[in-house]
């Protein structure tokens, strides 16, 4: 089992790698939809400075659905997913190996590109580790939810539309912590709470998700 | 314990005919409460003390949001019982119930913006409870376009039910948040909108009106499941041998 | 009867909500029962062909 996971894992790694152009996508529509904010409101850096912490994760949020749908399309069209489900190897397993590698691909390169896009948006450099802490937190939260989002959504048209229906609102209470966080650690302000509920969030996502998205994924794919 | 009559109750045919059976028992009480409450919310119930007149709105704010959040249990519950016991009638109640308890999702949000207007001065508010709804129609949205969007049936409905679960825990998660972002970012001299502290006078058109609302959704669910199980049993034996009225 | 309507100059407000909420009810109403006519309509339609058949 272990081994199965393992392997799962390092394939995923390995196709992202070989594919880097897709996975950079969701990595270039984070730093767009982020610029879309100066844009609309103005370059005044102290006014950017107070919504950058619902900015950085509304774009973060946007991005990673985006990224998400990566996770399980490959696989539905060229029948690795079958053969995953007649495996015999516990689904959920898979599926959390898989939802890591996503995270490795797609979420920490999100979370290494924060403090750059934040210092466009006016935040100071003592903020960043409160930053990357709370997209990092976060990336992973909105991985486990997206996955579900996409398990569900696999193989239907216009799934991607309906993947941002389903997925953000779950993701809200997410955005209320983690924003929130950051909004506290530019003002210069001790973090502490809103991360340790946003912690609490991914443990229970981790969790609960892969289950949900191994049945979703054998309801989609019979 | 004979459990026939509990089969029998996951039986199509026999579900249809008991749910004709039922609906005039819901149907009726429902119907008189609800005017019954609405007399005494309008005419009887003296003003209140803060809001003034204002505050009947809560004869049908409250019972709406209460159906909102009861449906959607209700929902979760027969999901979960269809997508473990694989009883195709519950997913038809999942399937029937979710537009209902939408509509009355919308109803609570516009009742309760409304009722922001004279209270609060503007339209929309983000209060815990509105926002809390607000989000709250989106999960039934997005059950709904999932189920609308598969069109295998089987597949509709075991999806919707693994996404309503998944919405059900995580509807106090979203209580909760909201609630504490709410708290954060306004200043607590906001008065609620909520039930006024009820005299007696006061308090029993609303609970008139809260059993009617629940009261109306059985029926209406009843109706609905009645067109369900019909649409479902398309091909089925029992079918041809004559509908009962 | 005018006290009523007024509802102490509330009145904007408060006739619109139960305006609504009849609007829903009775939408509520005409939706299930059409659903269940159209549905009817259908199987005994498919019965009968069944039966010719």
């Amino acid at each position: 089992m272990f081994g199965a996971a393992c392997l799962a894992y390092r394939r995923d790694l390995l196709l992202a790698f070989r594919h880097w152009g897709q996975v950079a996508q969701p990595l270039v529509f984070f730093v767009i939809v982020a610029t879309l904010f100066p844009l609309a409101l103005g370059p005044q850096l102290a006014e950017l400075r107070e919504i950058a912490g619902g900015t950085l994760w509304v774009a973060a949020l946007l991005a990673s659905l985006l990224g998400v749908e990566l996770l399980f399309r490959a696989d539905h069209a060229d029948g690795t997913l079958e053969q995953m489900l007649l495996s015999g190897q516990p689904l959920a397993i898979l599926v959390l190996a898989k939802g890591l590698a996503h995270w490795t691909v797609c979420g920490l390169p999100l979370v290494l590109l924060a403090p750059l896009v934040a210092a466009g948006l006016g935040a100071p450099p003592a903020a960043n580790c409160t930053l990357m802490l709370s997209l990092a937190l976060g990336t992973g939260i909105l991985s486990a939810l997206g996955a579900i989002g996409s398990a569900l959504t696999l193989g239907l048209r216009r799934g991607s539309l309906l993947l941002g229906l389903l997925v953000l609102p779950l993701a809200m209470p997410s955005l209320i912590f983690g924003a929130r966080a950051i909004d506290l650690a530019i003002h210069g302000d001790n973090a502490r709470g809103p991360l340790l509920l946003l912690s609490a969030m991914l443990v229970l996502s981790v969790t609960l998700a892969p289950p949900a998205v191994a049945a979703a994924l054998r309801i989609s794919a019979e | 314990m004979n459990w026939t009559w509990f089969h029998k109750l996951a039986s199509p045919p026999h579900a249809y005919r008991i749910a004709a059976g039922l609906l005039p028992w819901f149907a009726w009480p429902a119907g008189a409460l609800i005017l019954f409450g609405l007399y005494g919310g309008l005419v009887l119930a003296p003003a209140d003390y803060q809001q003034g007149d204002a505050f009947r709105i809560v004869y049908v704010h409250a019972p709406s949001a209460w159906l909102s959040m009861m449906v959607y249990a209700t929902m979760a519950v027969a999901a979960g019982i269809g997508l473990v016991w694989r009883i195709k009638l519950a997913h038809a109640v999942a399937a029937a119930s979710a537009p209902v308890g939408a509509s009355f999702t919308f109803l609570a949000l516009a009742t309760g913006a409304i009722w922001g207007k004279p209270m609060w001065g503007t339209w929309w508010v983000w209060d815990a409870r509105l926002t809390s709804e607000l989000i709250l129609l989106f999960l039934y949205a997005g059950i709904m376009a999932l189920r609308a969007s598969i069109d295998d049936r089987d597949r509709a409905d075991r999806a919707a039910a693994v996404l309503a679960l998944v919405g059900v825990v995580n509807l106090p998660i979203i209580h909760y948040s909201v609630y504490w972002w709410n708290t954060l970012h306004q200043p607590a001299t906001l008065t609620k909108i909520g039930k006024p502290s009820m005299a007696a006078d006061m308090l029993w058109p609303l609970l008139a009106m809260l059993l009617g609302f629940t009261l109306f959704y059985g029926a209406i669910l009843l109706v609905r499941l009645r067109a369900e199980i019909l649409r479902r049993e398309r091909d089925a034996a029992w079918l041809t041998t004559g509908l009962a009225r | 009867m005018n006290e009523i309507l007024d509802m102490g100059r509330y009145g904007a407000y408060v006739w619109p909500c139960f305006a609504l909420a009849a609007v829903v009810l009775a939408w509520n109403v005409v939706a299930a029962r059409r659903l269940h006519s159209a549905a009817r309509q259908h199987a005994l339609r498919r019965a009968a062909a069944k039966a010719a058949s």
